[in-house]
Formats: structure tokens, C-alpha cells, sequence
């Protein structure tokens, strides 16, 4: 009789079987539109020039070798990190309370801040707080909240699927209406699923009943540099609310803009009182880290140290990021073109407004079947499309193939 | 208004002023409440041995290999698998949650051999870990919430530091059995059986596979077939816990010989492995967790439910460190290079060992010290008291914890008799 015999088959990640479908479908003109991944005209995965040039650099060096990190990662990673959140001259970090973690992506940055949070925010060992995740937020929000202990991960109004664009009464709505103390995570640039961000004014308004209703600011930051190909541009929320003088976290990923996607290069950047309260809260967070997984993994936080430290491979790496920005803005500029040209009934503005890799289409789940099925077009459920998966070369299939999808399925 | 932002200005005024903030001192800070946490001992001996300014200083605190001139020693077969890995020009694309297929295959094959009847029927799931520390927080989190049985995991007596957290920040219980003889510094093979023969049915209980951490001390193959035989009497589940395959003896069929044995004797065991000491890999974080099911089908449904669990913790394994194992050990010349230089690591161990013990006869120490030659792998059990730590740490800038043990790896012939010296001075 086997200990394990109850254990029930559980199901696929949703955006993982999407890509393994793609993968087994013999289908000459398929394309995938599903997992978040940047790829070039060609339709081929991207390593940075800059990276290639960097790795070589490390290969080279036998002054290295692959001795633990300590426990918090690599310190010249940690700090270039925040820094390229936050600013080189951001006066928090000038007053020396600013830390943060190297952690495993930008997955294990919300880990170890959810943990955190779990065990000392609001009270000790509270997982009754609630966490606000955006209506809809990437998929793995949810698990990473709930996994940590937290009883009640709730919704926040974000995207109004009627007139596509943010829902900013209803996310103000929530935000003055939940229980004081809850914990919002916010996406510091190109929302994911929906590619809508707040505006400016819009992120003034929020930040402000934050502050007033002592909510607490946690970000997450995956796609700086990527979203409008400005590296300060995309950090613009995560520091206005360091300079309204919030405490909070910023989980930043280094996945897609250093596209070192599976190196695992991650960083939760911490901003506290001050550096009292900062060096305690390290100290807490090299316990949670020592019971996970010990010390972070060398290699991807090497890679990004070595560029962002250097100011000549920063104006590379710099380069290589607007490289990918300018393609995705083109693919957007194109695919609307190519909608309006065919005359697609509805509105398709929203592709070019909204930001960063992916798109909501709008397309319902019965358009989306016919696209997956009929079209061999592979994309979420939900609509979301991966702007890095079109190329001058598939757009025309694919607008076409929307359009088929608008026009003969309701 | 005026209301609403005054909060906002006592709020700020409250760091410049703090009698203005008076209002705001519960809310100054979130984090007012939390504690300091404790240095971690193991890695707090290190930054006490980095701040000691005695040239003969030693540290035989954390254990990560050493050559002879106490440097680390980044493997050859490392350097030659990066040489190869590099003119591949891969890309860098998300690995599948469970990691690089061709690691977990060559990853088990190792632990279990390949022509392992397991493998063969394909019942087992390998999936790859950050290490050895991520494989045993991913295990015990799979038995936190799949385990029917007790929530007690039973560790030796004493185990590894580390253990103990994670598996209670899993969500389950730690107990203990009978492990270590001080009066022997060797194994407590009657204390051992006696405390496991009381454990409840269905508990899980943790063995360290070869050169147990932190005393050194392993079973003999005899009394392996008597704890595997009682264990199965009792129906416990099996933790294994195998992080110095190879290291331990130099040969890694034979490190491996308890593993392979309980499963031959129909244990279904789970097993860490971590392949940070004997790759060399360290801050690399190459690992891998194994479950012994009973057959394919339920093999499939654990590996989805291992995946479950490891995509809200770091979605998917990185992969520079599994790229490097996996090239050694499917490339033959590469393979026969590494199985030397692990031989040559675990060689100079047992050399230094010898050469503590001479060395301490020749001091004229009358104590016995056969167990610093018994013992095996990275890791020594002295039979130091805390007193006599202090004193060897305090007079002689020697580093180790508290518990008296020493990581041979830090010892070189170049020190070997000083801390001789040192250790007869103290126990005189």
C-alpha cells in the first residue's frame, strides 16, 4: 500500500500547456502567442548581445569560482538592483535604508516578501490580512500568497473589460473600502495580463489613499525597461511612492529585460523607516531564505552585476532593452494597422495604448478556441496575447486570422 | 481635505520631530516589532574567522572543500563542461517547473544506478532542486501536504542545523532517534534501533545516506540491514538525505550503497541529493528530489503535484549549475575525470585525517583519536566540550562550532600540525 496512492493528478499550468500544445502541433503556420518570453523577428529566443559578451568575461576569469553566495546573494547585485529601481541618486537609498534580497526570479522575490510579510506584518504570524491581487493579474499572484499562508487573497477592480481600459473608480473603490492594513500588490509597469497601466495622475490618486488608509505598497516589477523602452520611465510609480515615503517592497524580476529567463535573476528590493529597522528586517529575511534554499544561484546575478556595474556594458545592455521595446511597439503599430485594414469590427486602439509585452485582446474564450483549434494560433484563454510571438512574417496570418475569429464566432 | 492631509504631514514631521509624531509613532515604522534574528552559527564562525587578524588562523567552520593550499578548488571537469556548454550558444529560455530533463534523468541514475530496476519501470520522479536545501524544503513540503501518516519527521541524534527549520516551516513536526555515542564518538547502533523500533507507524524518518553531517559517523553495511529491516517493520517512510555521494568513501556506488539497498529491500524512499560538494557547485545550486512510487501512473501524478509546489516558490529551476552536472556526467571522458577528482578530494580527507591523529601522538597526546580516522567525509565529530572550543578558537585562532566539530577540508599539511598542536593543548 503505497503513502502516495491518494495523491490526486493535479492539473498543468495553464500557460506551460499551452506551450507544450504548440510544441506537438506539426501545423507549418502555427504561431505562439502564449508564454511571456521576448523573441526576434525570426521567432527566435533572444540572448542579449551584451549578456553573450559578459559571459564570455566570467568564463575567462579564474579568479572565480562557484563558492556559495551569502545567504542575502551577491552584494554588488543587490545594491546595483534597487538602484536601477529606485535611481542612482533616490535619497532612500542615500539615507541608507534601502536593502534587498537576490532571490530566484521575480517568482521568488514575491515568495520571500510574502513570507515576510506573513510571519511580521501586521501583527506576528497574520495570515488573516488580506492580499489584493489585480482583476485579473498574472496567474501565479494568487498560488505565491495563498502557499505562504495567507487565508485571504482577494480581487481589486483593475481592468473594465466593457470600454477596455483601466477601471479606476472601481480600483479606488476597493482600495477605500478594504479592511485597513491590506496589502496590494501592484505591477510597476506593463500590466500583466492586460498591457494597461495607470497614468501618471492616476498612480497620484491611488498612492494617495494608500498613504491614508495605511495600506501596504508591494510591487511587482518584471518588465522595467521592456514596457516603454525607458528604464526610468518604467519605474516611475515604484518611485513616486518612495518618495510619498512609503515603507514597502518592490520584487523586481531580470527574466525578460536581461531575457536570462532561466538563471532564475531576481531581486526584492526592501524600503524601510530606516536602516535600523532595515538591517532587522535582512536579518529576518535571512532565516525565511535559509530554510527555502540557502543562498541564491551565482551565475545570473553575476552576469547582471558585471553590466549594470560597468558603465560601458550599462549603455549596452541599455541598447539591447530598447531593441526589444522597439520591436513589440512595432508589432502593436502593425497588428492595429492590419486590423483596421480588414475592417475588424470594434475598436482596436487598446492594442497600441496598452504597453509592455502583452496585449488583451478581448477576444472572448470561444474566439480564442477558434483561433487555437482552426488557426493553430496559440494563445491564453483569457485573450492575452504575447506581442513577442508576432514577426513581419506571421502578423498578416494572424490579423486575418482575428478577424475570422470576430467575424464567425460569437 | 485639510483633515485628510494632516495625516500625511504628522506622518512625515514625525521623523524630523518626534514629539510632533506622536500620532504617528504607531505607524513610524511596520516593521518596529521585529526581532534581530540570531546570526546563523555555522556561517557567524566565518565572519568571526574573517575579522582575526593571527596569520595561523584556520577555519574549520562551514564545509566546502579546500585543496591543500586552502583554496577553493573549481573541479577541471567543471571548467571543461563550461568550455563545452559555452560553444553551444544556448539559449535562455524557462526550463520546464520540474528542470532540465536530461539533469533529473542523469541525477537519478547516479543516486539509484542505471540499471536500476526503478528507473526501468519508470515509478520514480526526479525532479531538480536549488540544491540540497531546496530539495529538502520541495520534500518536505510534498509530505505536509500528501503524507497520510504522522506529521513526525524523525532526524538523528544530532543531524544537520538546517534540518530541523525547514521542515517545520513546512508544516510538520521533528523528533528524534537515538545516533551519536559521545562516549565512543561512533555510532549508537543499539540506541538507534531502540529509539526507531518505538516509532509510530507511518512517521517519516531521515537518514543521512553516507558521511553523515555533522558527526561523520556512518553505519556499517551490516547494522544499514538491520535499521533498513526494523524500518520496514515499523512501514516508516524513508527520508534520505544524500549530499556527499562520492565524497564520502571516493567511490559513488559505494556512497550510494544504503540508498540503493532499502529500495532493493522495497522501501519506496525519498531522497536529496545535492551535488554543491562533490561537483564543486556550490553557489551554483544543482539538486534533485526523488520519490519512489509504486508505479508509472502514480509517478505521474506526483510529479504534477511537485510542480504545484514549486511554481509559487520560484516557478523554475535555474540553469547554469544543472547544465555544468549534466555534461559531465553524460559526456564518458568528462565523467571518468570528475570520478577521479572526487576521488582525489575525498583522498586528501582521509590523508589529513591520518595526519591530525600522527600528529596528535606526537605531541604526546594520550586520548584516543581513532574516530577522527573512522569517521568519513567532509565533517569530524572531535569530542571537543564548548570549553575546550572556546580555548582553541580564543589561543589558537582556531574556528569550528561549537558542537567541536571541524570541516576537514580547512585543514592542509601546511596547518595540520598546528592544529595538533592546538587541539592537544586544550585536551591535555
Amino acid at each position: 500500500m503505497s503513502v502516495f496512492c491518494e495523491v490526486p493528478q493535479a492539473a498543468p499550468v495553464a500557460v506551460f500547456k499551452l506551450t507544450q500544445d504548440f510544441n506537438n502541433d506539426p501545423f507549418l503556420k502555427k504561431v505562439n502567442l502564449g508564454v511571456g518570453a521576448y523573441r526576434t523577428d525570426e521567432g527566435q529566443p533572444w540572448v542579449l548581445p551584451v549578456v553573450k559578451k559578459v559571459e564570455k568575461i566570467i568564463v575567462h576569469d579564474d579568479r572565480l569560482n562557484h563558492e556559495y553566495l551569502p545567504i542575502l546573494g551577491l552584494p554588488e547585485f543587490r545594491s546595483a538592483a534597487s538602484k536601477i529601481a529606485l535611481g542612482d541618486d533616490s535619497p532612500a537609498i542615500l539615507e541608507n535604508r534601502v536593502g534587498a534580497v537576490q532571490c530566484l526570479g521575480g517568482t521568488g522575490a514575491l515568495k520571500m516578501g510574502a513570507e515576510f510579510l506573513r510571519r511580521f506584518y501586521n501583527g506576528n504570524n497574520n495570515t488573516k490580512t488580506p492580499v489584493y491581487v489585480s482583476a485579473p493579474t498574472w496567474e501565479n499572484h494568487n498560488a505565491v500568497f495563498a502557499n505562504a499562508g495567507f487565508e485571504d487573497v482577494r480581487p481589486y477592480k483593475y481592468w473594465d473589460a466593457e470600454k477596455r481600459g483601466l477601471d479606476l473608480a472601481g480600483f479606488l473603490g476597493d482600495l477605500e473600502s478594504c479592511p485597513e492594513h491590506s496589502i496590494f500588490v501592484l505591477h510597476a509597469c506593463a500590466h500583466n495580463p492586460t498591457g494597461t497601466d495607470p497614468t501618471q495622475e492616476q498612480w497620484e490618486l491611488i498612492a494617495e489613499v494608500m498613504m491614508r488608509r495605511k495600506l501596504f505598497v508591494f510591487f511587482d516589477s518584471a518588465y522595467q525597461g521592456f514596457a516603454s523602452g525607458s528604464l526610468e520611465k518604467d519605474a516611475w510609480a515604484v518611485r513616486y511612492f518612495v518618495s510619498m515615503g512609503f515603507e514597502m517592497f518592490c520584487a523586481q524580476s531580470f527574466s525578460k529585460n536581461f531575457g536570462l529567463y532561466n538563471e532564475r535573476v531576481g531581486n526584492l528590493t526592501v524600503v524601510a523607516r530606516d536602516a535600523d529597522n532595515l538591517k532587522r528586517v535582512l536579518s529576518q529575511m535571512e532565516k525565511i531564505v535559509r530554510t527555502t534554499w540557502s543562498n541564491p544561484p551565482a551565475q545570473g546575478a553575476r552576469i547582471v552585476a558585471t553590466t549594470l556595474n560597468s558603465p560601458e556594458l550599462f549603455i549596452e545592455w541599455k541598447d539591447n532593452v530598447k531593441t526589444m521595446a522597439d520591436r513589440v511597439l512595432l508589432m502593436r503599430e502593425q497588428l492595429k494597422a492590419k486590423l483596421q485594414a480588414l475592417g475588424t469590427p470594434g475598436t482596436w486602439d487598446h492594442i497600441t495604448e496598452q504597453i509592455g509585452m502583452f496585449s488583451f485582446t478581448g477576444l472572448n474564450p470561444k474566439q480564442v478556441e477558434y483561433m487555437v483549434k482552426e488557426k493553430h494560433i496559440y494563445l491564453m484563454a483569457s485573450g492575452r496575447i504575447n506581442m513577442c510571438g508576432l514577426t513581419t512574417k506571421n502578423i498578416d496570418y494572424v490579423a486575418e486570422s482575428i478577424h475570422e475569429a470576430v467575424t464567425t464566432v460569437q | 481635505m485639510a483633515l485628510l492631509k494632516s495625516n500625511k504631514v504628522i506622518y512625515c514631521l514625525g521623523n524630523v520631530s518626534p514629539s510632533l509624531g506622536v500620532l504617528s509613532t504607531r505607524h513610524s515604522s511596520w516593521w518596529g516589532g521585529v526581532q534581530m534574528g540570531p546570526p546563523d552559527p555555522i556561517l557567524g564562525v566565518t565572519e568571526a574567522f574573517k575579522r582575526d587578524t593571527n596569520p595561523k588562523k584556520m577555519n574549520l567552520g562551514v564545509g566546502a572543500y579546500r585543496d591543500d593550499q586552502g583554496k577553493p578548488f573549481v573541479l577541471s571537469c567543471v571548467r571543461k563542461a563550461e568550455a563545452l556548454i559555452a560553444a553551444k550558444q544556448l539559449d535562455k529560455e524557462y526550463l520546464p517547473i520540474g528542470g532540465l530533463g536530461e539533469f533529473t534523468k542523469a541525477c537519478a541514475q547516479l543516486a539509484l544506478g542505471a540499471d536500476n530496476e526503478v528507473l526501468k519501470s519508470g515509478r520514480s520522479i526526479t525532479v531538480q532542486t536549488i540544491s540540497g536545501t531546496g530539495s529538502l524544503r520541495i520534500g518536505a513540503n510534498f509530505l505536509s501536504r500528501f503524507h497520510g501518516g504522522p506529521r513526525d519527521v524523525y532526524l538523528p541524534k544530532p543531524s544537520w542545523g538546517n534540518h530541523t527549520p525547514i521542515f517545520r516551516d513546512a508544516g510538520m513536526q521533528l523528533k528524534a532517534y537515538r545516533y551519536y555515542d559521545p562516549s565512543t564518538c561512533g555510532f549508537d547502533f543499539k540506541g538507534a534501533l531502540d529509539d526507531i523500533s518505538k516509532i509510530p507507524e507511518q512517521s517519516v524518518i531521515l537518514l543521512h545516506a553516507c558521511a553523515h553531517n555533522p558527526t561523520g559517523v556512518d553505519p556499517k553495511p551490516e547494522q544499514w540491514k538491520e535499521i533498513a529491516d526494523l524500518v520496514k517493520k515499523r512501514n516508516l517512510l524513508v527520508f534520505f538525505d544524500m549530499a556527499y555521494q562520492g565524497f564520502a568513501s571516493g567511490d559513488i556506488d559505494r556512497d550510494a550503497w544504503s540508498v540503493r539497498y532499502f529500495i532493493e529491500q522495497g522501501h519506496n524512499i525519498v531522497l536529496s541529493q545535492s551535488f554543491a560538494k562533490n561537483m564543486g557547485l556550490y553557489g551554483e545550486r544543482v539538486g534533485g528530489f526523488t520519490v519512489v512510487c509504486n508505479d508509472a501512473d502514480e509517478a505521474k501524478r506526483v510529479e504534477s503535484q511537485l510542480k504545484i509546489l514549486i511554481r509559487p516558490i520560484y516557478s523554475n529551476p535555474p540553469m547554469n549549475g544543472a547544465r555544468i552536472a549534466t555534461t559531465i556526467l553524460n559526456t564518458p571522458d568528462l565523467r571518468s575525470l570528475w570520478l577521479e577528482e572526487v576521488h582525489g578530494m575525498a583522498n586528501r580527507i582521509i590523508k589529513m585525517r591520518e595526519q591530525l591523529v600522527a600528529g596528535l601522538k606526537k605531541e604526546g597526546s594520550t586520548h584516543n583519536w581513532q574516530h577522527v580516522i573512522d569517521q568519513i567525509g567532509m565533517f569530524c565529530f572531535t569530542g571537543l566540550k564548548p570549553e575546550q572550543v572556546e580555548r582553541l578558537t580564543k589561543e589558537f585562532s582556531v574556528y569550528m562550532t561549537k558542537d567541536g566539530r571541524i570541516s576537514m577540508a580547512g585543514v592542509s599539511s601546511g596547518n595540520v600540525g598546528y592544529l595538533a598542536h592546538g587541539i592537544h593543548a586544550v585536551t591535555k
